[in-house]
């Protein structure tokens, strides 16, 4: 039995709406669908396309301004119906109308015996697929020219509401182990698979070959691929690695084997306002009106749609698309509320991961959590509740004030490098200052990408 | 109804309304009705039900038992000094008459400062003070004339924490700067009071005296359940450990530094009874006078304490350790504890700096191993 990593600190926010394990087909013709530049943060988007061209899944729609070779393609065939700008000319959503008979773009297929690292970057890139390669440290798109360190794949999903991975996967080994043995060819060092001791009991990652298989054991923030590079192999000043989501890698798998870009994937609708939790058989990019239609349960206030989970994800109302890099949607109440003399009402509504609402006395309860801040922003004042929910050998508080400071070589010190706004997402859950944490470990990257790269 | 009032009267206290310049006010009583309806924009879209005013209410209610049997207690002295006996709630009503008016005269001054340091500088009105001032009359002793507390709490919020920006980043413990400002500025006025001495019947005077005549000796129970003389909040031992429980329990104080400042208490003391240095035992040293009242919610305080995990085990140890080393080293000052925690929060930053930098070294050397297995490859 191979060594299992441990973690004790973190925590599982018991928010009702936990997606059941029922898996929907389409019953009708899914429509509309975009692509939205805004996800793939990092890059430049620069258009190949214009509204009213016909584009097929796998033609380009856009690439990266500082490295042209990354493109981003069409999940659908179809029409491009409308390019939707942001303040300053933000490219927010290129939306496609799709064919109703989905037509591929044909790439060469490849054998598995095959694949090197050449023909494996020409084919990610030029279908559009190289995006879904991340890099830490940033989180952004990975740099094709390089050669990263280590690449790591988390098989679980340890946040609130976040789909079960097994079941993304379920039947697609043969694309998975094709996007393992793609992956291997593109780094010198090893391809880890972070697994759950428990949660994790499917074979697809259990019998992967070509991998590092390592075993957690925890809760969230567990799953945070971010944390399993901590605990492996953790990132120095200098090193770049690389993640891909598994989904992600049965795609690339898929194009691999077969030639085409087939963004088939399996996504969950969970959270306390949906009637009908579940996973659904979609293709990326959907309007996720088809998986909220007749699906909602009533409220005088419109609840929130989050595409990806409700600690990280974007928030992208009734009609929005689904995100890249997302895999599940999370439909919660808007928060929009007074509560009465808060300081002092026993709140056994109130989910809290401290004791001090009386929800304590009930152990097995999950709660319907709204988006209301549940305070004012106040100074930092609390101490040590940053390091029970962040499982890293560092210093939350010093690490934020440093961010704050724009002290470059501070944050270097204390492991900058090493973490990513994700990672601190249940440090802003938590936090009773009500601070933006994320944002300033998000700001920190972003200075020390823009001063030391 | 309110509601509607509050909604009514908003707008006065918005951008361009002719009372914007009172909005921190305004925020202030507004968020004390109501918690506001503020959703999340960015990041998490989800946050903890936990909020600062929540969390300085807990402290406080775990501050209440040794509230209310302070009042009951100061009572209850004030008839046993005349030779009286006395019935609950006669006693209960004096020791209101004593130590109601301290508590309003620290809130009134306390919160009137912080409100219009808020208003100046345009933040919203932090929820600190809540605590410190329900502290502040509790480590006094009731005789204390209610102006010098007024002025104690002006200089302990002034300049002990407005100075050095607001809540959040003031070095000393408030409550403690107020009571250190009373003890070195009013020593004559502090010990004027025939049953009230200077610091009570704190640490080793008492304990000294009590040796020698053994027939009067406060129990270890006595001393335990709290019917002493003695300030406030910190005669009921009984009290404090329910108010840790509660600060343990929901998970605001730390455990690290109420374990770790009793260890360092018990260790000096039983140092000093091994060199004879104390006639005092270690139980009677750490239930006597303000020890596990500081241990408990003074030395706690996340802002002046240390900030890491491990500084906290070193912060609590030694605020134990200096507390009973001066206690029984130092005859001028019987209560070591307030010196104690307040020379700690001085040294606070720089325990948590060597803390730190093992964390930095740990990466350093990392990187170093990296890289010279590079240049060796």
């Amino acid at each position: 039995m191979e060594k299992i990593i441990k973690l004790r600190k973190g925590l599982d926010i018991k928010i009702e709406g936990v997606p059941d394990h029922s898996l929907n087909a389409p019953t009708v013709a899914y429509r509309k669908y975009a692509v939205k530049p805004v996800d793939f943060y990092g890059m430049q988007p620069k258009l190949s396309v214009a509204e009213g061209d016909r584009v097929l899944a796998g033609s380009p729609l856009f690439y990266d301004k500082k490295n042209s070779k990354i493109t981003v393609s069409s999940p659908v065939s179809g029409v491009v119906t409308e390019i939707v700008y942001g303040e300053r000319r933000v490219i927010r959503e290129i939306r496609i109308e799709a064919d109703e008979k989905i037509e591929y773009k044909s790439f060469e297929p490849l054998k598995p015996e095959d694949f090197t690292e050449e023909n494996v970057k020409e084919r990610l890139l030029e279908a559009g697929l190289w995006a879904y390669i991340r890099q830490r440290p940033y989180d952004i798109p990975a740099n094709p020219d390089s050669r990263p360190r280590s690449i790591h794949i988390s098989a679980f999903d340890t946040a609130p509401l976040a789909p079960d991975l097994d079941i993304v996967v379920h039947g697609q080994e043969n694309f998975f182990q094709a996007g393992i043995d793609a992956l291997k060819k593109l780094t010198d060092g090893k391809l880890y698979l972070g697994v759950h001791r428990t949660k994790t009991a499917s074979n697809v990652y259990n019998e992967c070959k070509n991998v590092e298989i390592c075993v957690f054991d925890g809760v969230h923030p567990c799953g945070n691929v971010g944390i399993q590079i901590h605990h492996t192999q953790p990132i120095n000043k200098g090193e770049t690695v690389w993640y891909v989501h598994p989904q992600d890698v049965v795609i690339m798998g898929r194009l691999l084997l077969k030639g085409v870009y087939d963004a088939t994937k399996i996504v969950s609708v969970g959270g306390s306002e949906a009637l009908h939790t579940g996973y659904h058989k979609i293709l990326a990019g959907l309007n996720v009106q088809y998986l909220l239609k007749d699906n909602l349960k009533e409220s005088e206030l419109e609840p929130r749609v989050v595409s990806g989970n409700v600690l990280t994800g974007t928030s992208i109302g009734v009609s929005g698309y689904l995100g890249a890099y997302d895999h599940g949607i999370s439909v919660i109440p808007e928060g929009k509320r007074f509560r009465f003399m808060g300081w002092m009402t026993p709140g056994i509504n109130l989910y809290s991961y401290s004791r001090t609402f009386f929800a304590w006395l009930f152990r097995q309860r999950r709660y319907r959590i709204d988006t209301n801040l549940n305070g004012g922003e106040r100074a930092f004042v609390l101490t040590g509740q940053f390091e029970k929910v962040l499982p890293m050998d560092i210093y939350p508080m010093q690490l934020l004030k440093a961010c704050l400071a724009e002290d470059i070589e501070k944050m270097e010190d204390l492991g900058i490098y090493e973490v990513s706004p994700e990672d601190f997402a249940l440090c802003e859950y938590i936090d009773a200052s009500k601070t933006e944490i994320q944002q300033i470990i998000r700001k920190g990257l972003e200075l020390v990408r823009k001063e030391v790269d | 109804m309110l509601r509607n009032f509050l909604d009514r009267i908003k707008p006065q206290f918005e951008k361009d309304g002719k009372l914007h310049f009172l909005h921190s006010t305004f925020e202030a009583f507004e968020s004390f009705l109501y918690v506001p309806d503020k959703v999340t924009v960015s990041g998490s879209h989800v946050r903890d039900a936990l909020d600062m005013k929540r969390t300085m209410i807990t402290v406080v209610v775990a501050l209440l038992p040794c509230f209310l049997f302070g009042i009951y207690n100061t009572g209850y002295m004030h008839f046993a000094a005349l030779g009286q006996t006395c019935e609950f709630w006669p006693a209960f009503w004096f020791g209101c008459t004593k130590v109601l008016p301290m508590l309003i005269v620290s809130y009134v001054v306390g919160l009137g400062i912080e409100f219009v340091f808020a208003q100046i500088r345009g933040h919203e009105v932090n929820e600190g003070f809540l605590v410190s001032g329900f502290l502040i009359p509790l480590i006094c002793p009731p005789d204390v004339p209610l102006w010098m507390i007024a002025v104690a709490t002006a200089f302990a919020v002034i300049i002990g924490k407005e100075v050095f920006g607001g809540t959040g980043m003031n070095i000393w413990n408030p409550a403690l700067l107020a009571r250190a400002f009373l003890f070195f500025a009013y020593p004559s006025q502090m010990s004027g009071d025939a049953v009230w001495v200077a610091d009570a019947v704190s640490g080793p005077t008492a304990l000294a005296a009590m040796s020698s005549h053994t027939g009067n000796l406060p129990t270890a129970s006595e001393l335990f359940w709290g019917f002493i003389p003695g300030s406030v909040g910190e005669t009921s031992k009984f009290c404090i450990l329910l108010g840790a429980a509660i600060l343990l329990w929901s998970g605001i104080g730390s455990f690290r530094i109420m374990f770790s400042a009793v260890a360092g208490g018990v260790v000096m003391a039983w140092i000093g009874r091994l060199t004879g240095s104390t006639d005092a035992t270690v139980m009677q040293h750490l239930l006597s006078g303000g020890f596990l009242f500081g241990a408990v919610f003074m030395a706690t305080d996340p802002v002046t304490s240390a900030q890491t995990n491990c500084g906290k085990w070193i912060f609590g140890f030694l605020v134990g350790l200096m507390a009973v080393l001066i206690r029984i080293y130092n005859p001028a000052y019987q209560e070591g504890m307030m010196l104690a925690i307040l020379l700690m929060n001085t040294f606070a930053p720089l325990i948590d700096y060597l803390v730190v930098n093992r964390n930095v070294n740990r990466r350093r050397k990392r990187l170093q191993a990296v890289r010279s297995q590079v240049e060796n490859a």
